[in-house]
Parts: C-alpha cells; structure tokens; sequence
C-alpha cells in the first residue's frame, strides 16, 4: 500500500509573482489523485514542489514522517526513491537506448546482477506494452511510447508514490483511454499512490478516486471525486463541462461584470447547449474505470469506501447522494445508508454547519442560500456523531430495520 | 491571495549579478565537493575528454602557429633596434609559456568544448532530463557535472603543453629562419631567463581556466530561461563569461606568481 502524502499551507511564488498560496491536501495512501486546473495555474509546479525540485516558501509537504521542504540533500534523494515520475514527454535520457533508460535507476541504486536488471526491465516493459522496443532511442519512437517508456522507468523501483504530469496531452483519444487503462491496472497491481496532473476533462472523470482543482492561485476544492463531479460551484462546474461560460476566462480570470452577465444569461436559459465542447457534454457521474480482468482488484476500493462513508456527512448532499447511489444495495446496507434517503435523518438538520469538503472558495455563488450548498470549511474535524451519520460494519444493523 | 507574501529576495542594483556569481560559486565547491565522492563515472569522463579533444586541438595548433609567430616577429623587430637581439628566443618563450599558451588553452575549452557541453546540458535541462535524474535519486552534479569538468581540466592540462611546443617551435622557425637569429642564441637565451616554475605556472593555470570554463558553463547550461531560445542565449553567456573570467584570473595569477617566484638571474 502506497504511502499519504501530506501538503499543509503551501505556498510557492517566482520573485514577486504567486503561483499558488495556502494549498493543504491529503493525498489517501494507495488511491488515484487528480488535480484539475486552467493552463498556467501552477499544476506542474505543484508537482515538481512535491518531488522536492522547486522550493516552496511557506508550508509542509509530509511524506513518510519527514517534511522534503526543509530536509537536507541527502535524505531528499533517500526520500525520492519512493518516487516515481512521469515527465510530459518521458523525459528519457537522449543518449541511452529505451532498456538502459529503464535499467538506469536500477544500476544506479541497486547491486542487482545483469540478468536480475534484464528480467526486471522487460517485466516493466511487458507491463506497458513496450516488449520488442528495447533497443530503440528515444528519439526513434513516437510520443505515447516515449511517455509509456517513461512510465516503466518510473515503475522500476517499485515506488510507493507514482506522480503523472499530463500523461494524456499529445496524445489522440483513443490512446488516452488506453493509457487511462493502463493506469487503472497499475494501480491494482502495484497499490501505490497516484498523482495525475492534466486538464483532460475526460480523464478526470473516469480514473480517479479523489479529484482537486488549482484555480487563481488557489486550491478552489480537494475531495471524493463525486464532490467535484457534483458541485455546483462556478468554477468547478465550469471546468467539469468544459464551457466558456463562467468565471475562468481565456487568459485567467474574467472580470466580475461579465461573468455575472454570462451567469444571468444562462440562468434565464435554464440551460445551455454550446456547440464547442471539448471532449463532449456530460451529465451526471460516469462510471469509474475498472481495471482489465485477470487483474487484482484494486484494494483503494475497499479502503476508499470506508473512508469517504465515514465523512459522508460532511459532503454537499448531491456528491452523499452519489455515493449512496453508487453503491451495491449489500453495501448500502452495510454502512447503513439508503438511496435517494442519504444517511438517515437527522442528517438534514446536522447538514448546516458541518459541510466540510476541503475548500476555499472566494466567489460569491447565488446558491450560497440554501443549506445544503454551504460549503465553508469547518475549523475542526469532529468526530463521529455517532447515530446521525452513515454506520461503519462495527455498527450494523442499528439503524435500518 | 491568502498567502502571505514575504519579500525574501533583495533589490538593488547588480543584486542579480551578485546572486548568479553566488550561484556559480556554490556550483563550484558542490562539484569540488562531488569529485571525491564514489563511484567515479569512468565512461562519461573518458567520453567527455575524447570529446573535448577533438574539437580543440586542431583549432588550438593552427591558433598556436600565428600566435608564436606574432610574439618572435613583434620582439624580433623590437630587440633589434636596442641591439639585444639574442634575447629573442628567451622573451618570446616566457610570454607563450606563461601566457599565451594557457589562455590559448581555456579560450579554445571555453569556445569550442565549453559551448558544447552546456547546449548539451541546456537542452537535456529543457526536455527535463536533469529532473528526471534527481527524481530517479541521482546527482546530476555528481553524474554529469563533475565528468565534464575534471575532463575539461585534464585536457586542458594536456592541451597546454601542446600549445607550448608548437608555439615555442613556431617562434624558433620565424626567429631563425625569416628574422635570421641563430638557433644557438635562441636556445642559450631561453634557457638562461626561462626556468621550471615558468612551466608550472603556466600548468596550473590552464588546470585552473579548465575548471572555470567547465564550471560556468555547467553553471548556465544547468539555468537556461526557458526553451530553446533560453539554451541559445545560456551559451552564448557561458563563452563570454569564461572569457572575462579568465581573464581577470589571470591577472591574479600573473601578479602573484611575479611577486612570489624571483625572476631567473643572469
């Protein structure tokens, strides 16, 4: 099982210029991670922060007990073999054939026999379809093959945490989905944590357990992926279906007036059809990629669900009602829940001050009045209310008859 | 913006060049610092010496010819006029062994070898590599840095003796042959005022300006401004940088040397 990876406060800035400020999030061991945002909002340099190549100015980044903001050289380069990373375009070494780049980590950090790299590398390269490439340079191959390559490379060291920057731009949709496949088996096979960084809205839907977003500066929202899939705030919504409408404008931020024109604009619509959708016009929450038969079952599943039941009362109610929808009629049973219900009861009085998705939203939303939109952060994460939320297996049967 | 946003970084004039030299500095005693750190990259050394050497010394030899030619012709002409003719030989030794052969040397690492290795190490920098390589746990100083550099000193080294026999022989053929000095003053004046150290020093500095050279373009093939036009300009950058560099060490070097070791008596 991959390792948590935990960012408090981080803030980052190129001399007098903010790339992003005050982003905390948790990254849950072994589950895929996506983190949304416009072009320019500073996703690779979230990326490269977390493998220790940029230097944030405030805030922690914890991994494994140790902040890599403030460690020293040595124990940064321990730390990294934990890592592994997938460049926009694979950053293989121009010089090295594919099987010595994939074989590099290994006789760099390990005392391992020729024969041992060999079986090693052409296991990882079996794993991403690259078998009978071995001698090619990477300039000799095309894009998807170099990022597959890279891929293998990354997977060598059996890293605990697998970071992907942008592994779908470049390539056609159909390869996408290959390669979105290919993650998905992954994960189940190797059980680490995954960072994918794009802004293929596509991919955002299908793959991850978890999805964030990056916008102006901030971490707009981090959460179970059917907060965001669900949410009603502007930008996010926005973002998700993929519309010009809203408050991200071509450059970075459209200005206040406009965005509010648009916003009435389609209100008085009640709806929208825009021609220029990129990857299409979506509507409610797309099911998540199940990895290849043969494969192990993803054990982020199983571990994800427990965790996401016991904050379920802290989610806006469309993302609880998602989730409780999603779910097997056994398994709502299980956990003590209903579809169309959400957790019991007296959910809907506790709903009011206790929507805790991570999130700070500086826009004004029109839909701020009704209870259930009320997303601000609570300042403490309670416990359990024992007998108003959705039951864990410990506590079955209490509540439904 | 909640971040707070902390001025960390002075402002003033020349702050920028002061920060760069720092940086440049720092990547000089990490490099020192990594070349005694195991294992040693044989390969790349070996490669990056080949390499070096076969861009410089066909350039450095036909730099050299003119070079002691325009030494014997400019003193020849000179030293006659006062009628100390028979110095010729020593004079002209002196200033190529001294000083034109190492700066001949570093001009032709720094142009030639220099330029290459850091277009080589700005566009790997642009495609990543250099990241890739730290994320995958290993020193690119130790890996790439230190390679280059040791390599640009030893033959340098090397180099710099090249540079002083075909200097020193093309000084002999235009003092002898076309300003009719005799090959026995010449011999007899240069080993009366040349002596060991004059080859020491003149070893020492061209180990030193290959240092300089390897470092700084290290140093901005490591920082190039982004894309491939940042590459283009990080070269040009690290020639013109390692020619002001070396010259002003040589200064110090000279002087130093003039104060330390007592000129040869007669």
């Amino acid at each position: 099982m991959g390792v948590a990876v935990e960012v408090e406060s981080l803030s980052k800035s190129f001399g007098s210029q903010n790339i992003w400020g005050d982003v905390s999030l948790t990254l849950p061991p072994g589950e895929i991670s996506v983190l949304l945002g416009p072009s320019g909002t500073g996703k690779s340099v979230f990326l490269k922060s977390l493998v220790g190549l940029l230097k944030p100015e405030h805030g922690r980044i914890v991994i494994q007990g140790t902040d890599i903001c403030r460690c020293s050289e040595r124990k940064l380069y321990e730390i990294r073999k934990n890592f592994g990373v997938l460049f926009q375009d694979g950053a293989l070494f121009g010089s090295m054939n594919l099987f010595d780049n994939i074989a590099f980590p290994l006789r760099e950090h390990t005392r391992k026999g020729e024969a041992e790299v060999r079986r090693i590398v052409l296991e990882k390269m079996e794993m991403v379809g690259l078998i009978g490439a071995e001698k090619k340079l990477p300039g000799e191959i095309s894009g998807g093959m170099r990022k597959r390559a890279g891929l293998a490379r990354a997977l060598v060291l059996d890293p605990e945490i697998l970071l992907f920057d942008e592994p779908d731009s470049g390539l056609d949709p159909v390869r996408v989905a290959y390669q979105n496949q290919l993650i998905v088996d992954l994960n189940a096979q190797i059980d680490a944590t995954f960072l994918i960084v794009t802004h293929d809205i596509g991919t955002a839907r299908s793959v991850p357990d978890n999805i964030g977003m990056l916008f102006l500066r901030q971490l707009v929202m981090f959460g179970p992926r059917e907060v965001l899939l669900t949410s009603t705030e502007p930008v996010v919504e926005q973002f998700i279906n993929g519309r010009r409408i809203g408050p991200i404008g071509m450059s970075e931020e459209k200005d206040a007036a406009t965005a509010a024109a648009e916003m009435a604009e389609l209100q008085s619509r009640g709806s929208f059809n825009e021609a220029a959708v990129k990857g299409g016009h979506f509507d409610g929450i797309p099911p998540q990629i199940e990895p290849t038969s043969g494969l192990p079952v993803r054990k982020a599943v199983q571990r994800r669900k427990d965790r996401v039941m016991q904050m379920l009362h802290t989610l806006p109610r469309p993302a609880q009602e998602a989730i409780v929808s999603s779910l097997t009629r056994e398994e709502q049973a299980r956990y003590g829940v209903f579809a169309h219900v959400g957790a019991g009861a007296p959910m809907a009085q506790h709903a009011q001050g206790q929507q805790t998705v991570q999130t700070s939203t500086p826009y004004a939303r029109p839909q701020d009045a009704a209870p259930t939109q009320n997303l601000r952060p609570s300042p403490t994460r309670r416990d359990l209310p024992q007998g108003d939320v959705a039951n864990l297996p410990q506590d079955r049967g209490q509540h439904h008859q | 913006m909640t971040a707070p946003t902390k001025k960390t970084e002075l402002d003033f004039p020349g702050a920028g060049a002061l920060r760069e030299a720092g940086k440049m500095f720092a990547l000089g005693l990490d490099t020192t610092r990594a070349m005694f750190k195991r294992p040693f990259q044989v390969r790349e050394f070996i490669e990056q010496c080949w390499f070096i050497a076969s861009v410089t010394i066909l350039p450095t030899a036909l730099v050299s010819i003119p070079f002691g030619a325009i030494i014997a012709l400019q003193l020849g002409s000179l030293t006659r006029q006062f009628g100390a003719q028979s110095f010729t030989g020593a004079a002209s030794v002196l200033a190529i062994i001294q000083q034109a052969s190492p700066i001949v040397t570093a001009l032709l690492i720094a142009g030639a070898g220099g330029s290459a290795m850091c277009a080589d190490l700005g566009s790997r920098k642009i495609r990543d590599e250099i990241d890739a390589m730290e994320v995958l746990g290993v020193s690119p100083i130790h890996r790439l840095v230190v390679p280059r550099v040791l390599a640009a000193m030893f033959i340098g080294l090397l180099l710099n003796g090249v540079v002083s026999v075909v200097g020193v022989a093309g000084g002999y053929f235009f003092n002898v042959i076309l300003q009719d000095g005799t090959p026995g003053a010449y011999m007899s004046s240069f080993s009366a005022l040349a002596q060991l150290p004059d080859l020491w020093i003149s070893e020492l500095k061209a180990v030193i300006f290959g240092f300089l050279a390897g470092i700084v373009a290290a140093h901005r093939g490591l920082n190039p401004s982004g894309g491939p036009k940042g590459v283009g300009d990080a070269v040009n950058q690290a020639v013109v940088i390692t020619f002001l560099l070396l010259f002003f060490v040589n200064f110090v070097l000279t002087t130093l040397y003039l104060q330390l070791v007592p000129p040869k008596g007669m």
